[in-house]
């Protein structure tokens, strides 16, 4: 009870006269505040990425590809083998109809209006399911395009990220000039970084005869995707891989974000280790600063631990300031903020948000007092071993 | 004479400069006697300073040993002469070491915060302590707001809060003018022979001494007796 009096009473005297501290201290919270925000900036990427990504994709709809094909661009159907999908079971119907979209995409070169550069931004052929085969996807402005027209509806982080999108504008690609008749969205889900048209009319256009890459099924039901894959794997007219659409859109996700990771975390650590020497520098600044207050108390009683603890506990306070200030920064700054890049799996741009999110928050909150701790230890243990004779006689 | 408050006993005390060995005290003997108030002079590092540390379990020796009111300081832990240190010795600095950001009442309550009192008793005590001092109504004051010899008799007040039966005075007059040098020794003679408080005072002032019922003179590393004034 006493120790922890004594504890309470040095670190409040600590903190009482931080203000004749305080520029020095800031090192500390300055230095801690940089990795947190470089820590939850570079790893609010790989989390924005992978939402993204994972947004798009639902359980109750099956993406068939060529087996072995690691991304959509690297897979083909043929038109019989899509035929023969679209009667599988477990498909689900509507009257005679199933509700399937046999898809192709090209990637074309779209300006990107943040820096001017060309980006690849792909252009999906669908049918007029597509809509019924994607959760949560739809039409917010204009109409969807015409069978057998080249026209384009366009994914609302499309248009917002390259130019020349713009409902009613035409646009180039090649030599074929297209319509923005629609623009559509989907949940924020990688779908919106597309620009989409009629699969016959992209087939014609790009030359590809009556081809596809894959198929999208809406499922009977949500377990039905084992069943369709044991019937459509026994085919011997089919060599297919069936993914549910979550499935297959997180393993597409999982390069790019490992990679974010990768430079993510190596980043922190070696930030992390600088925050170290100037949060150690700080408090040895302090903890000398306080020679004269640290000696009077040893002489009126108060043991070695109050001043050794008091001293961690105010590293592991600047710390959390720190910590609290970069996640702060790092919130207002980035949460939100949208960017494109090059999606590995499908060589093409996927547009998507910075998620500085709690978990990652934590994350940096964790770092920020594990850097406070380390920081503080040998400034706290130099303090409660200060020779007490020898710092009164010295000041 | 009464009993022994304090004891010292063939009492060495060696510091290592690098390679240089300096021996400040050498096999020093000290007897002080329960309500004694003894001056110590000398030049400067002489040893005087070191003498007061070492009774007040702020350093211990080298060779002998520290007995004070029947404590060993010389084989107790840092950790046991802190604890030590909070009910049996009182010291007053030449600086009077108050801290800045604490008001009066406040610097005088810190030794009490090692007791088992409440923040009320601690208060009540404090304010018994400032009114032995006369300061009881600058309680309120930070140390800047106070006169040298104010704030030494706030330090004082510090010293005797938890009633010990030593207080230790390393050149308590050295910071200050004449006239207010001789209101504290006044103060410190009246907390000796009316509140009964042992009390050692390092000065190099013989004028300081002379307010002292015996002074030793130390000089490199060794005691010399000359009767009090």
């Amino acid at each position: 009870m006493r120790t922890l009096q004594q504890i309470f009473a040095v670190t409040w005297l600590n903190f009482l006269n931080l203000s004749h501290r305080v520029a020095s201290s800031s090192v500390a919270v300055v230095g801690v505040a940089a990795v947190v925000l470089v820590f939850a900036a570079v790893l609010s990427m790989a989390k924005g990425f992978e939402r993204t990504m994972t947004l798009a994709g639902s359980e109750d709809t099956a993406i068939i590809i060529r087996s072995g094909s690691t991304s959509e661009l690297a897979s083909g159907l043929s038109n019989e083998q899509v035929l023969i999908v679209e009667t599988a079971p477990g498909v689900l119907r509507d009257g005679d109809q199933a509700v399937v979209s046999a898809e192709l995409y090209v990637l074309v070169d779209i300006r990107k209006k943040s820096n001017d550069s060309e980006a690849n931004v792909p252009f999906r052929g669908v049918g007029p399911r597509a809509f019924d085969v994607r959760d949560s996807t739809g039409l917010t402005e204009g109409r969807m395009f015409e069978p057998g027209k080249n026209e384009l509806v366009v994914g609302r982080a499309a248009q917002s990220e390259f130019e020349g999108l713009d409902l009613g504008t035409s646009i180039k690609f090649g030599r074929t000039a297209w319509t923005v008749v629609g623009v559509f969205e989907a949940d924020g889900g990688v779908a919106e970084s597309e620009v989409w048209t009629d699969i016959r009319v992209l087939q014609g256009a790009y030359r590809r005869g009556n081809s596809f890459q894959t198929v999208r099924v809406r499922l009977d039901d949500r377990d039905s995707l084992a069943g369709l894959e044991e019937a459509l794997k026994n085919d011997p007219r089919l060599d297919v891989d069936v993914y549910s659409e979550r499935q297959f859109y997180s393993s597409q996700a999982q390069g790019t974000s490992t990679f974010i990771r990768v430079l993510g975390y190596p980043i922190t650590f070696l930030m992390a280790i600088g925050a170290v020497f100037g949060a150690l520098n700080s408090m040895y600044s302090s903890v000398s600063a306080r020679g004269k207050e640290i000696a009077t108390l040893r002489a009126l009683g108060f043991g070695p631990i109050s001043v050794l603890v008091s001293t961690m506990i105010e590293s592991t306070l600047l710390a959390l300031i720190g910590g609290l200030l970069g996640g702060a920064i790092a919130f207002l700054a980035f949460n939100g903020f949208q960017v494109s890049t090059l999606s590995n799996a499908s060589f093409s741009q996927v547009v998507f948000d910075f998620a500085v999110t709690a978990d990652l928050l934590a994350q940096g909150i964790v770092t920020a007092l594990i850097i406070g701790l380390i920081g503080g230890f040998l400034p706290a243990l130099r303090a409660a071993r200060l020779p007490v004779a020898q710092a009164l006689r010295e000041l | 004479m009464s009993e022994a408050l304090a004891r010292l006993k063939g009492v060495s005390r060696v510091y290592q400069k690098g390679k240089e060995r300096v021996e400040v005290l050498h096999e020093l003997d000290l007897m002080i006697p329960n309500g004694d108030f003894l001056a110590i002079m000398g030049p400067s590092g002489s040893g005087k300073t070191t003498l007061l540390n070492l009774l007040g379990g702020l350093d211990k020796p080298t060779g002998g040993t520290v007995t004070v009111g029947g404590a060993e300081l010389s084989s107790m832990s840092n950790n046991q002469l802190s604890k030590w240190r909070s009910t049996h010795v009182g010291f007053v600095f030449q600086f009077y070491n108050l801290l800045p950001v604490l008001t009066a009442q406040k610097n005088v309550e810190l030794p009490l915060l090692l007791t088992n009192f409440s923040g009320k008793e601690r208060a009540e005590r404090a304010a018994i302590a400032l009114d032995i001092v006369g300061l009881s109504d600058r309680a309120k004051h930070r140390p800047r707001e106070l006169s040298g010899g104010e704030e030494q008799r706030v330090a004082i007040a510090r010293a005797v809060v938890s009633d010990p039966t030593l207080l230790l005075c390393d050149e308590p007059t050295g910071d200050l003018d004449r006239e207010t040098a001789e209101e504290i020794l006044k103060l410190l003679q009246i907390l000796n022979r009316e509140h009964g408080k042992t009390i050692v005072m390092v000065t190099h002032d013989p004028q300081a001494a002379e307010y002292a019922s015996r002074t030793l003179h130390v000089d490199k590393g060794k005691l010399e007796s000359r009767a009090a004034a």
